[in-house]
């Protein structure tokens, strides 16, 4: 619908009406559909392929759309409060996510393994039922699952690869704050640089984390059938990829409008979003630093 | 700050948009709350009757009407449609209807996002209960979806695991909507000590909701890819631990249980004062005893799980700060009977459904205290009193908030009064048998019935009887809410703008007309 709204401070922009909400909820259902036929064998996996497609659009048409009204100036601080708020408790809502899978690495590292290992009241099961298993973490439990026909599997030393991930993440970090002061003093062109920098190094860590898989896949015995430690190792640092993934395709957005001449010192709402994004996929990636490579 | 929508001087947009586009495209917060309060009525009787072949099937001992297989996917799939696809969603539409007039905003916050958490509802429901006709038909391990039996259902299982997704996501993207538009959109002048109870109540769920939904995301993620991609999360062959999900499960169930509860308490806080003609009592005090619940409820998930294994210092923990949630639990129901005290009552159905609410979920407080004892909970744990306890405290507890609110505000949003005696009569026929239908099966529970089953000992067929005749009844007495609120709908005396003059009910939604028009507080009120 064409309506030429004056922007003005004192009105909530309320949309009258709009189609990507029901589009939306038919994609993600498309998705899953197409997700639920693959694992039950129903169709090949190409039956993935519509949902994925529907979903770009998706994005691609209510971000367009949010877009315009923005620098249509329809929106008042009220809705940016609206928004930054939104934001902030969207990534809440993530943290608890991660929050679920640190707890099950947390509680099989600490409880599950001396339980399999017969302390206190598990003396019987640790002998009758698991043949004497001593377990120290890493492990891959007491049938010893992986790939290999002897159970063995090796480790992603921490102070390889990951470290250098970790070193990659933190400048991004700090690239991305320079990008945001050089928004603030209006230094558009130092904002271009350290942007673009920022999904570089992203791009650079998803690509390293890919070979570090690789590697693991095929040289270390290490996947995801590996027993607790393969499992935990990678849904926790997948999940995070995926992030690291999703918040760079979003820095390259932010990239795209900041060259078109999108955002003000005052008003960069979309830029502010995507950084503390990106802060939070980086402190998740310090957890799994510690948690998961190195103690 | 003034709000006012930006759309308000075009007059075409005033009103609603024709026909269906209307409900699809829809971003008024009054047209999302119908659409979830409808759904959730709906998903009400499609649950209720998954609860009628129960209690058909228990009605005689032996195997009368469906196979074992059958009887377990009822009670499962029951569960899951109650909680998620009504209760819920109920108390969601009540939020979106009623949050923007109460704090005298002209929408939710993220008008557009409302609009998508409401729409993902019938899709997810569409997956679950189409589980009922794929191989192997619908889940039937319980709705708490333990591994490692989940594990075994056909292909009912990712279906069931995707449902989940769905809901979770409309649920947090509902609760981050709730939140923002509570803390953003107030009418200058309402302080927080000055929000309505719904409103306070409805905070603090949506911060539950928004902590917990993603846990359960990532539990039932674990037991996708333990089922189809080799992890071993809880598998002990592996490393892993079945028990670990039950206490990832719980960590969320046990903040969902308040999520259920919690607006209900809002509610209850609304009517009472309203038909004692008195302020509520001790109203700073409710809104720290809902936050100590809400507080509390982190770290009492263990009680779910007494039998299942656990070091005895831990059952000790779990019994005891269970036992606390009794203390902020009884400080309101005192402040509640308090607002009566000396108050000039008055019966109409909102009021009768409130007290019904303050006697019924108290005796399920109770037998919730009882459950908490670990030793007790060793005798009573997978009996019928646990299927008493929770359903006094979900059925004349969050239902009968729910229902109390429909009576208390559908003349706001329809501009019609209901037939208050087909109202009156709804509450004495669903409170009567109400408790036929489940205060038996405290008997039955003690006297040692296991629940989740099709068939019993012959000994337990009389309080059967009894409780299946309550559930008839009780399911019955449902198709007068559904008839009294279709004929509000279409008709009936009008509503004049305080609907209940004589009471002269507080707060902000009194002050526009009823029905309230599809634009309300377009410019902020002041509150003083």
């Amino acid at each position: 619908m064409a309506h030429t709204h004056a922007p003005n401070a004192d009105h909530y922009y309320v949309p009258h009406s709009s189609p990507w909400p029901i589009y939306g909820s038919v994609t993600l259902f498309t998705v899953m559909a197409g997700a639920i036929s693959t694992l039950n064998g129903w169709l090949p996996v190409w039956s993935l392929l519509p949902g994925f497609v529907m979903l770009a659009g998706l994005f691609i048409f209510w971000f367009g759309t949010v877009i315009e009204e923005s620098e249509a100036g329809r929106y008042n601080m009220a809705v940016d409060r609206s928004f930054r708020m939104g934001m902030m408790w969207f990534i809440f809502s993530e943290v608890m996510f991660f929050a679920a899978f640190f707890g099950a690495l947390f509680y099989a590292r600490s409880l599950v393994m001396p339980w399999l290992s017969g302390e206190g009241t598990k003396m019987l099961t640790n002998v009758l039922l698991w043949g004497n298993y001593h377990g120290t973490w890493p492990t891959n439990g007491p049938a010893a699952l992986g790939p290999r026909a002897d159970g063995t599997y090796e480790t992603v030393p921490a102070l390889g690869l990951p470290a250098l991930n970790t070193a990659i993440l933190l400048t991004s970090g700090i690239t991305i704050t320079i990008a945001h002061h050089a928004l603030l003093r209006g230094y558009r062109r130092r904002l271009a640089i350290f942007l673009a920098a920022t999904f570089l190094l992203g791009f650079t860590f998803v690509v390293l984390q890919a070979t570090e898989y690789h590697e693991a896949y095929t040289r270390l015995g290490l996947q995801l059938g590996t027993g607790i430690y393969g499992s935990t190792f990678f849904m926790l640092t997948g999940f995070h990829g995926l992030h690291v993934t999703v918040g760079a395709i979003m820095l390259v957005v932010i990239w795209v409008r900041v060259m078109k001449g999108h955002f003000t010192p005052e008003r960069h709402f979309a830029f502010e979003a995507v950084a503390w994004y990106w802060h939070f996929v980086d402190v998740v990636w310090l957890g799994l630093f510690i948690f998961v490579y190195w103690l | 700050m003034a709000h006012a929508i930006d759309t308000a001087h075009d007059a075409h947009d005033a009103q609603p948009a024709a026909g269906i586009k209307r409900w699809l495209f829809a971003t008024n917060h009054k047209d999302i709350g119908t659409m979830y309060l409808v759904f959730s009525l709906i998903m009400f009787f499609v649950g209720g009757s998954m609860a009628m072949v129960i209690r058909a099937e228990l009605f005689e001992p032996g195997l009368q009407f469906v196979d074992p297989g059958f009887f377990n996917e009822m009670t499962t799939m029951h569960a899951l449609v109650m909680i998620f696809g009504a209760v819920m969603p109920a108390f969601v539409g009540l939020a979106n209807w009623m949050i923007p007039l109460q704090v005298g905003a002209p929408d939710m916050a993220l008008p557009r996002m409302n609009n998508f958490s409401f729409w993902l509802l019938p899709f997810a429901f569409t997956l679950l209960l189409s589980t009922l006709f794929v191989p192997g038909g619908a889940p039937a391990g319980g709705w708490t979806m333990y591994p490692p039996l989940v594990l075994q259902f056909g292909d009912s299982f990712p279906m069931l695991i995707f449902a989940v997704h769905l809901m979770g996501v409309s649920s947090i993207m509902g609760a981050i909507n709730v939140i923002v538009t509570i803390l953003n959109m107030r009418a200058p002048g309402m302080t927080l000590l000055k929000m309505p109870l719904f409103v306070w109540t409805w905070l603090i769920t949506a911060y539950l909701l928004i902590a917990v939904m993603p846990v359960l995301a990532g539990a039932v993620t674990m037991l996708l890819t333990d089922h189809f991609f080799h992890t071993s999360f809880f598998n002990a062959a592996g490393g892993g631990d079945p028990l670990m999900f039950e206490h990832i499960f719980w960590f969320f169930g046990h903040p969902e249980v308040y999520i259920m509860i919690l607006p209900a308490f809002g509610i209850i806080s609304e009517i009472i004062p309203t038909f004692s003609r008195k302020p509520l009592f001790g109203a700073t005090s409710m809104i720290y005893a809902t936050a100590s619940i809400a507080f509390l409820s982190f770290i009492v998930w263990g009680h779910h799980m007494f039998v299942d294994g656990m070091p005895l210092s831990a059952e000790m923990f779990f019994m005891l700060s269970t036992m606390l949630i009794a203390v902020p639990t009884g400080v309101k129901v005192f402040n509640w009977t308090a607002t009566m005290w000396r108050g000039s009552l008055s019966f109409e159905p909102p009021m009768l459904f409130a007290l019904g609410f303050l006697f019924m979920f108290t005796i399920g407080g109770f037998s919730g205290v009882m459950l908490a004892m670990v030793p007790a909970d060793f005798q009573y744990n997978q009996t019928y009193f646990v299927v008493a306890h929770f359903h006094y405290v979900l059925v004349p507890g969050a239902v009968f908030a729910i229902m109390g609110a429909v009576y208390y505000w559908i003349p706001k949003w329809t501009g019609h009064m209901y037939n208050m005696t087909l109202a009156k009569t709804h509450f004495w026929l669903s409170t009567i048998f109400v408790n036929v239908l489940f205060f038996p099966q405290h008997f039955l529970g003690l006297a040692g019935m296991p629940r989740r089953i099709p068939d019993y000992a012959v000994q337990f067929t009389d309080w059967n009887m009894v409780s299946s005749i309550g559930g008839f009844g009780f399911g019955l007495s449902q198709i007068l809410f559904a008839i009294a609120i279709i004929q509000c709908v279409r008709g009936g005396r009008k509503a004049s703008a305080m609907v209940w003059n004589d009471a002269a009910p507080t707060g902000l939604e009194w002050t526009i007309p009823s029905p309230a028009p599809y634009h309300s507080f377009t410019t902020a009120p002041e509150v003083h």
